[in-house]
């Protein structure tokens, strides 16, 4: 079945390594997401006219273009136009954070609009200034409603990130290949037991999160 | 950008288009059915393959589209189960959305208060048609943004097709841009034929959700 090829030389360890270069760049991704997101969604929430279209745009073109052609148009468009040479890994990372900014600022837009503005108005009569009102009183109410939705981000970035063997970096699905190229005369079914194991290495990295995201927003529900 | 080549590109990229949204819509259709059945195992907890339905949705909800055809297409012929690249990306396809799916319309039949059954075997309905003529419109209806959402995902999805040798989009823009090293026109051409496959389904999309909102039983 061709299972037997991954317990041959290191083949197990380079899979294993070449899953870590995927979530390696999911999670600096979902790390520059969290922060940029969170600041975009706040300015979004403040109201001012050019911010909201801007964002509502850039959301749109996250929405309806696939990350593959994101990724394409970064790593072969940026060359051409701009004149730079931008490397695979570092192109990944600019689109997925592009994603991921738009879509953890609509998340925390959308818990920010579920706060009653009494909260504001408290807070305020109490004597915080804006900010103080923000650190201290909106935004650990919105932690909770967000933590589940962006563990959600998470799972789906892991995932995405699957893509970036189709710009030539060399993640697990690439090493399943070289792999099973390189054992083609001895182990001609190799193809069966690679890839399944990478479908089931995936799917290790990502069940867990999602039964954490769902355990959570169970417990937080009320 | 050279209107002349963006002219030479348009037969190659309509020809790619169309089988890009063939495998998309046929796959989606198929999404439709494994969810809804999936769903109905589920919510009516049919025994054994309740379970089966069950980690059928998990295991592909939390994989890759990718790494699934790479299986199917590559893997599985491996033990005599050959695919076509069309019809493993319809499958392929099918298998992803179905686990979308069946997560949504099982949350939209559990969405329904018990009220409306209860209210609808006292007028005596049997349970089948509780079931069809109540239930089940009203799940459907409240389903509608979730599946808007999966269907445009889905979409999105069919851009790895490219994976499987499948002459979609994408492998026309990085073959045409391989060939010609005309870049800008290749992706402009790539952008816009996404962009006219994806923007009015995301608008019908916003209507629908528009039109049902407050039309949810109990509210």
């Amino acid at each position: 079945m061709g299972f037997e090829v991954l317990w041959k030389g290191n083949n197990m360890l380079r899979l294993l390594e070449g899953l870590w270069a995927a979530l390696r760049i999911s999670l600096i991704s979902v790390a520059v997401s969290l922060v940029l997101g969170l600041a975009l969604g706040i300015l979004v929430s403040l109201k001012l006219r050019a911010v909201q279209v801007l964002s509502r745009i850039w959301l749109e073109i996250v929405r309806i273009m696939p990350q593959m052609v994101l990724l394409f148009l970064v790593y072969f468009g940026a060359s051409r136009v701009l004149g730079l040479n931008i490397s695979a890994e570092t192109s990944a990372l600019i689109v997925f954070s592009f994603w991921g900014t738009a879509e953890m600022s609509d998340l925390v837009r959308g818990s920010l609009a579920a706060i009653p503005k009494i909260q504001y108005e408290s807070s305020y009569s109490l004597g915080f200034d804006p900010l103080q009102t923000y650190l201290y009183v909106i935004i650990p109410q919105i932690v909770r409603r967000m933590i589940p939705l962006s563990i959600n981000l998470i799972t789906r970035m892991i995932k995405t990130t699957s893509l970036v063997m189709m710009i030539g970096i060399v993640e697990v699905l690439k090493v399943g290949q070289q792999i099973i190229e390189a054992n083609r005369k001895s182990s001609p079914n190799a193809a069966f037991g690679v890839y399944l194991t990478v479908f089931v290495l995936y799917f290790l990295a990502c069940w867990p999160i999602s039964r954490l995201s769902k355990y959570l927003e169970k417990k937080w529900e009320n | 950008m050279d209107p002349e080549v963006l002219k030479s590109y348009l037969p190659r990229y309509a020809e790619a288009f169309l089988l890009t949204i063939k495998i998309g819509w046929l796959g989606i259709a198929l999404a439709f059915v494994i969810g809804m059945l999936s769903a109905f195992v589920i919510h009516f907890r049919i025994p054994v393959l309740k379970r089966i339905a069950g980690y059928y949705v998990e295991l592909f909800r939390n994989t890759p589209l990718l790494v699934q055809l790479f299986f199917i297409y590559f893997g599985l012929p491996k033990v005599g189960i050959v695919i076509s690249a069309e019809a493993c990306g319809v499958l392929g396809l099918g298998l992803l959305g179905g686990s979308y799916m069946s997560e949504t319309f099982r949350s939209g039949l559990e969405a329904i208060p018990a009220a409306q059954k209860e209210s609808a075997l006292s007028l005596g309905m049997s349970r089948g048609q509780v079931f069809r003529e109540i239930i089940l419109p009203e799940a459907l209806t409240i389903s509608v943004p979730a599946i808007a959402a999966n269907v445009i995902f889905l979409l999105k999805e069919t851009s790895v097709f490219s994976a499987i040798s499948l002459m979609d989009l994408m492998f026309t823009a990085k073959d045409l841009i391989g060939l010609y090293y005309d870049t800008t026109e290749a992706l402009f051409m790539l952008v816009l034929f996404y962009t006219i496959m994806l923007l009015p389904v995301s608008i019908l999309g916003s209507i629908a959700e528009k039109t049902v909102r407050g039309k949810m039983p109990g509210q």
